[in-house]
């Protein structure tokens, strides 16, 4: 009779457990719902942005390509402002002890915009196409020696080494989700989907006028409940910069992605009431901008040379023709970047130091105060910075000619063929060092191709501290390896690192929840709503 | 046998024009090839880099990797077809390409050619009448400050003007996107895209007309025939509108003729502030990319518009003129 009684309260404690676990489920759920039904649905948001060659990002092509591409394509995951990883495609992940296997499980409820699941096998497929066609595919993915598939939700990462750039990669911008069905078949450069794609993200392709506009309207059976809020993203052309500076100050656009407006007009658009500008996000991005030095010329193959230039530059006076919007570097990584290293000597603003560098390189100046020639190129646009970086270094001697280009063909072919002596240029950290490190610094990136290592600087001890950072799973101890990286380079300046450019955003206050994290606009905007939409929709 | 001679003009005409039109081939294609840039580069440059074997695939692709001669025998042998081409850089055949812009083009230059000759013709009948009045020097004074502005800058004006302050008319582009689902509705919306565009292609357009229509009816005001004309009383505004006018408006053919051909390539300046989407456009970022088909296939297809354009303007000589019919 006891056991009877105390079997029954058991099964009575057990089902009110239950009840009351039913209830917190559904009270978290409905919080969830309650939160998402306060946002406004509904709205177009207009961009103006350059046009993409294609909106295939799994080829690769710069942000032209990658905006559009992100709200098109899923990714697995995202990175918020610190760097952390956040469940996208993959609600789950988890990395083995020895860093060589990933487990992803995929949103079961995901689809593509023509109704098909999405699966790990479109995982497998997305990343073997990453690996063999996108520029950085072999930096980031070139570990990973196949993906399993046990399951239709379950994608295996299996890594013949460890490879944290691997992980960090993990992201629409460098993996979108495409699907195979449609992929599979064809030549992938010339296929028809990189015009019309069939995607996995929140936006679904539409319309693209060549010359005019993209639209991408709300894809209804996106996985996240609720999400997106807008109904539309136009995507339009405009090639000039005042136009598109108009265009923001009428309202006729909404938001202007980072690049796009000449520095000397964002404080002006920033005091305008219907505009706001953050200049958050693109951490991962990490724009810089750099002089490179053909290594191999001479007088530029001396150490003390390349010192000579970095203590003639002023930069506090260079980061005022950015009108601010820029802060002095201080090393071969971006201050925002997890791996920078703070402690590194800098070369400062300094004309005598720079004068006896020179004069202890046997580099003496002539009668007409002259102690050699050298060439300038820089990148299209740069020609005020090259003006600038002139009539600094001619108060130590150096006489340069200025090659601007006329078009940006011309400059990526001078650089790709090492036809340079000196250049002013942009650069990305893109996040990883593996990018901005290995790429530019190693000597097996010394190429005829743009953004490697067209300095031809090579140092093995540079090559060995790569080779094993890039393996190195262990944070700290990473960070150690590249520290050394950074203070070997700072020594022996291949190039020399100006300013790290801030990247703002503006955009119209009509609209909000503008992703702010280390990726920016380049993000799925499913958490942009426009203000006057309807709530509860 | 006006027609048989007409005929043969015109077939005289197109013979000369095809060796013309070869020489222009060879002519671009070897400046294309001696001009810094090159597009397999551009390509993975746009792209973020790409390892050697990506470069030397997408030479290969775009034919690059054959000799010179080799290139242009192909491309030759093409366009003989018909085909000129694959753009390298917007994924499309460059026919298509040129077909879907140059209506854009054409209706841009039109209508500003339209709005050019017709006030051009009626200031410059007006300054001619009346050569001392202020009403003359104003009208000189603004067709040629019109004349002088630069494209871009009186384009950029205008947007200011009655797009910002006074917002009247869109700012750029040619259609609202993803407006209008009726003909009618998608044609209301590109006219009103074209005002400030094709007006600031018109202003600029009309100072020249102006001028050369005031010289040409000062020569023709003075003529025995039309003195002959106000001697039997016929009213003035006829003896101007239907005598003096029609014998002063052939220059006017003339230059009307070549600037059409001419901007039928592309008001390139005038499509990039309002980022119109026609054969300027297209061409530019073609040039820029170094995207060596569709550079090709604009030139070839411009040089037939010049050359056609310039027959037409010929033929209609005749028509305007009996004199030149009999010669």
């Amino acid at each position: 009779m006891a056991m009877k009684i105390a079997k029954r309260r058991a099964m009575e404690n057990i089902i009110l457990a239950s009840i009351i676990l039913l209830a917190i489920m559904v009270l978290i759920g409905s919080q969830a719902v309650a939160q998402t039904e306060k946002v406004p649905r509904g709205g177009t948001l207009k961009m103006i942005h350059t046009e993409p060659i294609h909106l295939n990002s799994a080829l690769g092509g710069g942000g032209s390509v990658v905006i559009p591409a992100c709200q098109i394509f899923a990714g697995l995951l995202q990175f918020d402002v610190n760097y952390r990883p956040r469940p996208y495609l993959a609600k789950k992940w988890s990395i083995s002890p020895d860093g060589r296997t990933y487990t992803f499980q995929l949103e079961k409820e995901a689809t593509f915009h023509d109704g098909k699941p999405i699966t790990s096998a479109d995982v497998a497929f997305s990343l073997e196409l990453v690996k063999k066609n996108h520029p950085m595919g072999e930096l980031t993915f070139g570990a990973v020696e196949k993906v399993e598939t046990p399951d239709p939700y379950t994608a295996i990462f299996k890594l013949r080494h460890p490879s944290p750039a691997c992980f960090a990669a993990i992201h629409p911008y460098f993996l979108p989700i495409l699907p195979k069905h449609i992929y599979s078949e064809g030549e992938i450069r010339k296929h028809p989907a990189n015009i019309k794609p069939i995607g996995s993200g929140p936006f679904k392709f539409v319309e693209w006028k060549k010359g005019q506009y993209i639209i991408l309207d709300r894809y209804e059976n996106f996985f996240r409940q609720g999400r997106p809020y807008l109904d539309r993203i136009i995507i339009e052309f405009v090639p000039d910069a005042a136009s598109r500076i108009i265009a923001l100050e009428t309202g006729a656009t909404h938001l202007i992605p980072p690049g796009s407006i000449p520095p000397a007009d964002i404080h002006r658009l920033e005091k305008m009431p219907h505009l706001a500008l953050t200049k958050k996000g693109y951490e991962a991005v990490g724009i810089r901008g750099i002089v490179q030095i053909n290594n191999r010329k001479t007088p530029l193959d001396n150490v003390k040379v390349r010192k000579a230039i970095a203590h003639s530059i002023d930069k506090n006076f260079f980061i005022e023709s950015f009108f601010g919007l820029a802060k002095p570097a201080t090393g071969p990584l971006r201050y925002t970047n997890p791996f920078h290293n703070p402690n590194l000597p800098q070369y400062e603003y300094n004309l005598n130091k720079a004068n006896q560098l020179l004069d202890e390189s046997g580099l003496k100046k002539g009668a007409d105060g002259i102690r050699f020639n050298l060439s300038l190129s820089c990148y299209p646009g740069g020609q005020s910075g090259s003006e600038f970086l002139r009539a600094q270094l001619r108060k130590v001697g150096i006489q340069l000619t200025l090659r601007p280009p006329p078009d940006y063909a011309t400059w990526v072919g001078r650089i790709s063929n090492w036809d340079y002596e000196i250049d002013w240029a942009p650069v990305g950290d893109l996040m990883e060092p593996v990018l901005a490190i290995d790429l530019l610094f190693t000597s097996k990136h010394i190429k005829k191709i743009p953004w490697t290592n067209t300095m031809g600087y090579s140092n093995p001890k540079v090559d060995r501290l790569c080779a094993e950072a890039r393996v190195e799973l262990n944070f700290e101890k990473r960070k150690k390896l590249y520290h050394r990286v950074q203070e070997i380079l700072m020594d022996e300046l291949p190039v020399i690192w100006l300013i790290d450019i801030e990247i703002p955003t503006l955009y119209n206050k009509d609209f909000d929840g503008v992703p702010m994290d280390v990726w920016g606009v380049l993000n799925p905007l499913d958490t942009v709503y426009w203000r006057k939409g309807k709530v509860g929709q | 046998m006006i027609l048989d001679s007409l005929a043969w003009y015109i077939l005289r005409r197109i013979l000369q024009a095809v060796p013309v039109i070869i020489g222009i081939v060879i002519l671009i294609f070897t400046l294309l090839h001696l001009a810094p840039g090159d597009p397999a580069i551009v390509y993975i440059g746009e792209a973020g880099g790409a390892s050697e074997e990506t470069l030397q695939e997408i030479r290969k692709e775009f034919g690059l990797d054959k000799s010179l001669s080799e290139q242009l025998f192909i491309y030759g042998k093409k366009l003989l077809t018909g085909d000129f081409g694959f753009s390298y850089f917007q994924g499309k055949p460059v026919l298509e390409l040129i077909l879907e812009k140059i209506w854009a083009t054409a209706l841009l230059v039109l209508t500003a050619m339209c709005l050019a000759v017709i006030i051009g013709v009626f200031t410059g009948v007006m300054v001619a009448q009346r050569p001392a009045s202020s009403a003359s020097a104003f009208i000189t004074v603004f067709s040629l400050l019109g004349f002088a502005m630069p494209s871009f800058w009186l384009g950029i004006m205008l947007i200011l003007a009655f797009s910002l302050y006074l917002p009247l008319f869109p700012g750029y582009g040619m259609i609202t996107a993803g407006y209008g689902a009726n003909f009618w509705q998608i044609l209301k919306d590109i006219l009103h895209h074209l005002v400030l565009p094709a007006s600031t292609l018109g202003i600029i357009l009309i100072g020249p007309y102006s001028r050369l229509i005031r010289a040409s009816m000062l020569e023709v005001i003075g003529s025995d025939y039309i003195r002959t004309a106000r001697a039997k009383g016929i009213p003035e505004r006829k003896v101007i509108f239907k005598h003096a006018l029609r014998n002063a408006i052939l220059p006017i053919l003339t230059m009307a003729g070549m600037q059409l051909g001419r901007l039928l390539a592309g008001a390139v300046l005038v499509e990039t502030v309002f980022s119109w989407p026609g054969m300027g456009r297209l061409m530019f970022d073609g040039i820029l990319r170094r995207d060596y088909p569709l550079i090709m296939g604009v030139m070839f297809f411009s040089s037939v518009v010049v050359i056609v354009v310039n027959l037409i303007t010929d033929v209609l000589y005749g028509v305007l003129d009996p004199r030149i019919r009999r010669r």
